[in-house]
């Protein structure tokens, strides 16, 4: 069964070039900017979309996503309203993928069967929950597989030559290589380094790869997306819906426009890498 | 049917205890976890480790620790006779300094040099940076701000200990946010850093280790009772927050059935009020900081701030081996407010001139409520965790008094 995902990653291949991940926190500054936001991105540039499932304790996130998720929960939002959000995404646009990251407390207590029929239901692709390593696997990756949602495995510069069998064994979809030890927004990927870990990954799987955490601007995605399937971008689009809020921590006119903005200038960067390298 | 005829053969080998525990990290940390295990079970099947520990226990920490008949207390209540484990004694002034004692000798194997810890009250954070002192690591202790503030005289302790005190300033500003700093730190600091958890909790293999590096407050218990009793005690009774010093005193009690063992969780201002640190009374299982267990969590799963007027207490969640041993009901799990805690603070004060650590003064207030009931040969044990030194500001402060 060929996946949104699958397709989409398909597609760029045919396209010859690396495509843009974008991620943004469900919610985040409240509901309705959220899913004005979500609607634009594929017109922006995205070509897959990871939507942060907000959590009181994101242990893996730096304070820009840290700070994303207790915006959206302040504003109320709930795991069920981020399904939600998806299905209303999906009445727009039947392609773009769209793969939900976070943490497996809110799934486990929202119950994993009944979540995973509601994902399926919503026109969810693909999952990323960042404390569910390979070890618990029987929790939600295998359960999910069979409900025909592709669960996404991070890879990361720890997991040596020994273990990747083990990370890709129930990967699909694609890999999300971690192109730092750290967390989310810090210190910036070095493009030669993860060029080689890419190779690394690809010598195990036929899966595509993408790339993220401390990818920031334009340049930094295009030097990065050129030794990779895909480049993820999340603190940096996270952090300018907060430059744009009222001192009260509202959405402005200006929050919507602004981050499609930074998602237009990335999305050309990265589109521009492999045909620059063709001609 | 699978009859367990031991309680103490846990964790099973993905550190599962029922269905409790795991392992419930991001891949950054896996490998090190899984290096940690390795190095642990080496180290424990390894005589040498065992005896440069010992040696340290007795020499340094100052163990063993005595078993205390307290008199005054015991005629004061009228009913069961009450023995004090004073783990207060310690270097270090609680029981922390056991397990920090393990973890640091075992990161010294490991050729780790820079340690971090989270703590709460800071008796954690005071032991690790004792050992750290001692055997020259670099060392970094995160604390919520909030308990940065409640708990001024160990901040100004670790630092003359040569430790980095940093304040958590993200979420609720408290132990489980100081936790999640230490997460992030770890994943960042991976070639370098160990990391000494406090409790037990964490993912597999910490909740395991820490207890067996605690079970020694529960097997000298068991000697020194028989000598002093030639028998083995009725109960046994213990502060629950994480929950590290009651897994060190029950663990070698489980599996005798005689003994009943009670766990004090904080209730706050009640559990009714939802102002409360009390997992298993007012929680569910759920996953937090690499380990399912009871937590205290909204519908949807979104932790909920806890509340102790013990620093050591405030924490969302509970050690999965204690949730394990809540379900198959071989501990009953009690709770005890703020305001009994504070009472039972002075009580033993006055009564046997032992000023009790806030977080220990909950399993005092619970032998104030049952030893009365009890007949005067029931032999009961109390874990007396730590000394309340620490507390005299904040007891001084809220019995009005201006220091």
């Amino acid at each position: 069964m060929s996946t949104r995902i699958d397709a989409r990653f398909a597609a760029l291949k045919a396209e010859g070039r690396p495509g843009l991940v974008t991620f943004i926190t469900a919610g985040d500054p409240d509901g309705t900017t959220s899913l004005a936001l979500l609607n634009a991105l594929p017109a922006a540039g995205a070509d897959v979309i990871e939507l942060g499932v907000p959590f009181t304790d994101p242990m893996a996130d730096g304070p820009a996503i840290q700070a994303a998720g207790l915006r959206a929960l302040k504003a109320g939002q709930t795991l069920a309203k981020t399904l939600a959000m998806v299905k209303l995404f999906r009445g727009e646009d039947n392609e773009t993928p769209i793969v939900l990251m976070g943490y497996y407390n809110p799934i486990y207590v929202y119950g994993v069967d009944r979540f995973l029929e509601d994902a399926k239901a919503a026109g969810v692709d693909g999952l990323i929950i960042v404390d569910l390593p390979p070890e618990e696997d029987k929790e939600l990756c295998l359960p999910a597989l069979a409900a025909g949602i592709d669960f996404i495995r991070l890879a990361t510069p720890t997991t040596d030559d020994a273990r990747l069998p083990t990370v890709l064994k129930h990967t699909a979809g694609f890999v999300y290589y971690v192109s730092i030890t750290g967390i989310t927004g810090a210190a910036t990927p070095d493009a030669d380094l993860v060029r080689g870990a890419v190779a690394r990954i690809k010598g195990h799987t036929p899966l595509p790869v993408a790339v993220g955490f401390g990818v920031k601007t334009p340049e930094q995605a295009a030097a990065i997306a050129a030794g990779a399937d895909a480049v993820v971008v999340g603190s940096a689009l996270v952090e300018v819906v907060r430059h744009t809020l009222d001192e009260k921590g509202h959405a402005t006119a200006n929050t919507v426009p602004a981050v499609t903005a930074l998602v237009e200038r990335l999305a050309e960067a990265v589109r521009a890498v492999r045909r620059q390298a063709a001609e | 049917m699978n009859v367990l005829n031991s309680y103490r053969t846990g964790p099973d080998e993905g550190g599962h205890f029922g269905i409790h525990g795991g392992r419930f990290v991001a891949e950054t940390l896996m490998p090190l976890i899984l290096k940690l295990e390795e190095a642990y079970a080496a180290a424990k099947a390894d005589p040498a480790f065992q005896k440069e520990m010992d040696g340290y226990l007795a020499h340094y920490v100052g163990r063993p620790s005595p078993l205390y008949f307290a008199e005054r207390l015991t005629e004061h209540l009228g009913g069961a006779k009450v023995y004090l484990k004073r783990e207060e004694l310690n270097h270090t002034g609680s029981h922390k300094v056991n397990n920090v004692l393990g973890q640091i000798l075992l990161a010294r194997r490991m050729g780790k040099g820079r340690i971090i810890a989270e703590t709460g009250a800071g008796q954690h954070g005071v032991a690790t940076a004792t050992l750290c002192a001692r055997f020259g690591l670099s060392c970094v202790v995160y604390m919520g701000a909030v308990d940065v503030e409640r708990q001024a005289p160990n901040v100004f302790r670790m630092k003359l200990l040569g430790a980095e005190v940093v304040p958590v300033t993200s979420g609720s500003k408290t132990l489980k946010d100081a936790m999640n700093e230490a997460l992030r730190d770890w994943v960042t600091n991976v070639s370098d850093t160990f990391y000494c958890i406090g409790t037990v909790a964490g993912p597999h293999p910490y909740p395991g280790m820490v207890r067996d590096f605690q079970s020694i407050i529960g097997r000298e218990t068991r000697a020194q009772m028989q000598e002093m009793e030639g028998r083995l005690p009725d109960s046994l009774v213990a502060a629950v927050g994480g929950g590290s010093n009651a897994m060190g005193l029950f663990h070698p009690f489980l599996d005798d059935p005689s003994v009943e063992i009670f766990g004090v969780e904080a209730a706050g201002r009640g559990i009714s009020t939802g102002e409360h640190a009390a997992s298993i009374a007012g929680g569910r299982p759920g996953v937090l900081h690499g380990n399912r267990t009871y937590l205290l969590m909204d519908d949807d799963g979104q932790i909920k701030e806890a509340h102790s007027i013990s620093a050591g207490l405030d924490y969302p969640g509970i050690g999965p081996e204690h949730s394990w041993l809540n379900d198959i009901g071989r501990v009953k799990y009690l709770s005890c407010t703020d305001q009994e805690a504070l009472d039972a603070f002075q009580l033993l004060t006055r009564l046997e001139g032992i000023i009790p650590a806030l977080e220990s003064a909950h399993a005092v207030a619970k032998v104030v409520e049952l030893a009365p009931k009890l007949p005067k040969d029931h032999i009961m044990v109390v874990n007396l965790s730590g000394r309340g030194d620490k507390d005299v500001p904040q007891v001084a402060d809220i019995l009005g008094t201006t220091l």
